[in-house]
């Protein structure tokens, strides 16, 4: 209903030039001005952390932020996690554990967990398991992420230490 | 998993309009008027349809389990003079965008007579309109001469057990997005999930359309345990207003309208009694149960109280029996049937009162359950009771072998005593178990095409549907092993009427079993047209050759010619040479007919410890042993079981709807309504056992969608007295912190008491 402002989003390092309201989220944004559907939306109150992505490096409840605050920041959602068609070392750990069913929550735990391995690589299971219940699943009963997550967390353990 | 998955708010189209419901923020009362004036002058909002607009849409009707009287009680898309529960749709809004329709619909204002809102079912049934009662009907099931069965016994057992109002809340919300295509006639609606080809046929009745000028569209479906795919109001809106706004209609709703609007569930009380005779043997049982349905009878009409009254005898012979389920309407979110419908609440009632029996005759619980069961040379076992137009006649089961199995997988021989001396230490900890029998495979009927092309993939077209189960997997694997190809040359098509006339869906973990046994006929009879060309082209006998990862080779392995399977196909085409007069294709259909449902079943087993101060309890262990018949892929019902844990522990610890006195809901955000996140869930040790493979197809297959969630608030609540030292403590769940507190306090109060 106000003025719209002219606002730079930088997804995957791609910069989307777009115009929206200030009320406007990140995630709309993100979803539907810059067209990368990847990312979800479940409560648009912060709680589920579907809709995460990182912000200059940090995991962020994008339904949280306001795409204005957002201009000129870089945004990795998960459609950059990949190499063309090579999924990374943390989707194919999904994929060998079964750590999808329906995959709604699945873009919002990869973005989690490949923000908090990057900034805490050396993070406890404790830690680890405190991070990975900022985000719900509904359908997998969190065991197969878990395995998930502890397999990457331990295979950059190892490559350190290599 | 790399963001092109195509959920229903991920479908967009062109010059699509957006709409938002407005909906009533009363719980009762009478609706005296709709103003849309101020909405209308907004810029960009092109209509705002209330009832009027659409009298002529009759009301939304049953799926299943339709029973006489219901019919006054359905829901329509819109109140008319009466709303019935805060958020029934009022008023839709269409709009440019999403953000303006909102806005807008803030804009609409209501004028409603508030009247006293009905919110109990252990009162008195009320006026749901003049002239009808909240009670619509009562589902009544049951054999034997109960009364004499009472008169004669050794002891009667009873208890007040209450299940509380929960749902499945899947991550995705509701969406929909209608389309009308002018230069085919055809309206397309996508989003669609569960029963597609039902649901088509409803719409097209309700608009006034032919079925075969309505098409439904399964992308991605972000879950759905039973409450996603069933035809809402808003469904039948975006359709309507595709076609009269002459604009596609694109429908997303948000995390609160969902927690009001979506099928809430499980919420009913059992007056429960059992005759027993000294042995603790069950000689009769009576259950006066009220089931609190909500505003309205939706899709599923008396299905769920009429599962319950049907499946609460489990796996226990029962001589007479008798269940009486009250549906009773109440001015809440209307109910529908939400994973092991009717079960997590009987389990949980029937569980509660076996271990009532042992502490009443001084037993050890799982004694008097050895004594009740159903042996497996019982088997096939009639019950003379039907449920889902089905005589319920348990296929098969070793229900003791496998609680034996159960109680030696978690060690209860040793755990007994070591959580006797922590509790003698001070800690309050305690281990429960509970036993259950599931049904699944329900027909009437699946139906599967199979193709191979020219290039050797092959399709399997299915009228089931994906609600994000893993369908498609399970699916390829019976036609690759059936058929002889990688099961990655394998393409499962679901959820679209377009691509096969006739479906039955995805629900009552149906799917495996019925599409599963289709499939492999399907199949069976391609590989053999294969077989039956191959031996013409290769000069080969039939019964010599076989077909190895796409290819029809000599089944001796000696070396010779092969063809592959897209060269059969090749060969069989429309002008091709070497067809000599068969029917074009290399494809054949598969229809797998059952009138009868089968019944997987299940031992869970739980370790709590409860923190005195705090009342949360933390689950130490947790087992599920369950019997599937025959496990296609281990990995795939793994997952189904620790799901339908999670969702169960939920609902016995923590997911709540709870309502005001005037019927204003409370639970209305995630910060209200408690999910599970990582920390609740703990680590469930699954034991997937075949040993009572079904008789009632080929593979023996029985489902294992609905077993994970079935005997949670059984086997917890068990766990819990166990710590409390009080037996019968729980009766109501869920079992809230501060529930639990007043419970400790008695049981340290009692404990004092005794000392």
């Amino acid at each position: 209903m106000s003025e719209r402002s002219d606002v730079t989003l930088t997804i995957n390092g791609k910069a989307h030039a777009i115009r929206v309201e200030p009320r406007r989220t990140l995630v709309d944004a993100i979803r539907e001005d810059c067209g990368q559907t990847g990312t979800h939306i479940g409560c648009e109150h912060g709680v589920c952390g579907a809709c995460t992505v990182l912000v200059d490096g940090a995991p962020v409840r994008s339904c949280l932020m306001f795409a204005v605050q957002a201009d000129g920041k870089q945004i990795r959602t998960v459609e950059g996690l990949a190499s063309g068609d090579e999924l990374n070392a943390l989707q194919r750990a999904f994929m060998d554990h079964h750590g999808l069913q329906c995959g709604f929550c699945t873009p919002g735990f990869l973005m989690l967990i490949t923000g908090v391995l990057e900034r805490e690589p050396d993070i406890s299971d404790e830690e680890l398991l405190d991070v990975l219940s900022s985000n719900l699943c509904r359908c997998t009963g969190y065991q197969n992420i878990v395995k998930a997550a502890r397999a990457v967390a331990g295979e950059l353990r190892q490559r350190r230490t290599a | 998993m790399t963001g092109r998955g195509r959920f229903a708010a991920d479908i967009s189209f062109p010059q699509q309009l957006h709409m938002r419901i407005v909906r009533s923020n009363f719980a009762h009362g009478r609706l005296r008027a709709i103003n849309a004036d101020a909405a209308l002058a907004l810029p960009g909002v092109h209509a705002v349809w209330t009832a009027a607009d659409v009298a002529d849409i009759p009301p939304i009707d049953f799926r299943l389990s339709r029973i006489e009287g219901l019919e006054p009680y359905r829901q329509r898309l819109f109140a008319t003079s009466f709303v019935r529960y805060v958020g029934e749709p009022v008023a839709a809004v269409f709009a440019d965008d999403p953000y303006l329709a909102e806005d807008a619909a803030e804009l609409v204002t209501l004028d409603v007579e508030e009247l006293p809102a009905i919110l109990h079912t252990d009162v008195e049934p009320g006026e749901f309109e003049p002239g009808r009662s909240t009670e619509p009907a009562i589902v009544r099931k049951g054999y034997g001469d109960v009364d004499s069965a009472f008169r004669a016994a050794h002891a009667v057992v009873a208890a007040t057990l209450s299940t509380g109002r929960h749902s499945g809340v899947p991550l995705e919300t509701r969406g929909a997005i209608a389309r009308y295509d002018a230069a085919r006639d055809v309206l397309e609606l996508h989003g669609a999930a569960k029963v597609p080809h039902w649901n088509r046929d409803q719409i097209a009745r309700m608009l006034g359309r032919p079925a075969a000028s309505v098409q439904l569209y399964e992308g991605h479906v972000g879950g759905g345990f039973g409450i996603r795919g069933e035809i809402y109001p808003e469904d039948v809106l975006v359709c309507a207003a595709a076609l009269r706004l002459q604009r596609p209609i694109k429908w997303i709703e948000d995390r609160r309208e969902h927690l009001i609007a979506a099928n809430h569930s499980r919420q009913q009380q059992h007056h429960v009694r059992a005759a027993i005779d000294k042995d603790g043997r069950i000689l009769a049982l009576d259950d006066e149960m009220f089931h609190d349905q909500g505003a309205y009878m939706r899709t599923h009409a008396a299905t769920v109280p009429d599962l319950a009254a049907a499946m609460l005898p489990g796996p226990y012979r029962i001589p007479a029996y008798r269940a009486n389920a009250h549906i009773r309407l109440t001015n809440k979110t209307p109910c529908g049937t939400y994973r092991a419908p009717g079960r997590f609440e009987t389990t949980f009632v029937r569980e509660r009162l076996m271990d009532a029996i042992a502490a009443k005759l001084g037993l050890d619980p799982i004694e008097v359950r050895r004594r009740n069961l159903i042996g497996s040379d019982e088997m096939p076992y009639e019950r003379p009771l039907d449920t889902l137009g089905t005589h319920i006649v348990l296929d098969s089961g070793d229900y003791a072998g496998l609680l034996d199995k159960a109680l030696a997988a978690i060690d209860w021989a040793r755990l007994r005593p070591t959580l006797a001396a922590r509790r003698a230490a001070g800690e309050m900890v305690g281990a429960g178990f509970a036993l259950f029998v599931e049904k699944s495979g329900l027909g009437p009927f699946d139906l599967v095409k199979i193709d191979v092309d020219a290039n050797g993939m092959v399709e399997v077209v299915s009228g089931s549907a994906s609600v994000g189960q893993g369908m498609e997997t399970v699916i390829a694997q019976i036609c690759a092993e059936t058929l002889g190809v990688d099961y990655r040359k394998i393409r499962v098509t679901h959820g679209q009427t377009d691509k096969i006339e006739k479906g039955m869906g995805a629900f009552a973990s149906r799917v495996t079993v019925m599409t599963g046994e289709a499939t492999r006929l399907a199949a069976t009879a391609v590989r053999t047209k294969a077989i039956e060309v191959a031996s013409e082209l290769l000069q080969t006998p039939a019964e010599q050759l076989d077909v190895v990862d796409g290819e029809v080779v000599r089944s001796d392995a000696m070396p010779g010619p092969s063809v592959d399977l897209g060269a059969i196909a090749r060969a069989l085409a429309l002008n091709s040479p070497l067809r000599h007069g068969r029917t074009p294709g290399l494809s054949a259909e598969g229809w797998f007919h059952s009138n009868h449902m089968n019944y997987p079943y299940g031992v869970h087993i739980a370790v709590t410890k409860i923190d005195q101060d705090t009342g949360a309890v933390d689950i130490e262990r947790y087992l599920v042993a369950y019997d599937v018949g025959k496990a296609v892929n281990p990995m795939l019902i793994e997952g189904q079981i620790v799901g339908g844990c999670a969702q169960g522990i939920g609902g016995t610890l923590l997911e709540e709807f709870l309502y005001d006195e005037r019927g204003e809901p409370l639970s209305v955000t995630f910060a209200d309504y408690l999910m599970p996140t990582v920390r609740e869930i703990p680590t469930v040790d699954v034991l997937i056992c075949e040993d009572a493979p079904s008789p009632l197809n080929p593979l023996g297959l029985k489902g294992a969608g609905e077993g994970g969630a079935n005997a949670v608030g059984a086997a917890i609540s068990a766990a819990i007295d166990d710590a409390l030292g009080t037996p019968g403590a729980v009766t109501e769940l869920p079992i809230t912190p501060q529930r639990l507190r007043r419970l400790i306090r008695r049981a340290i109060a009692c404990d004092q008491n005794t000392r």
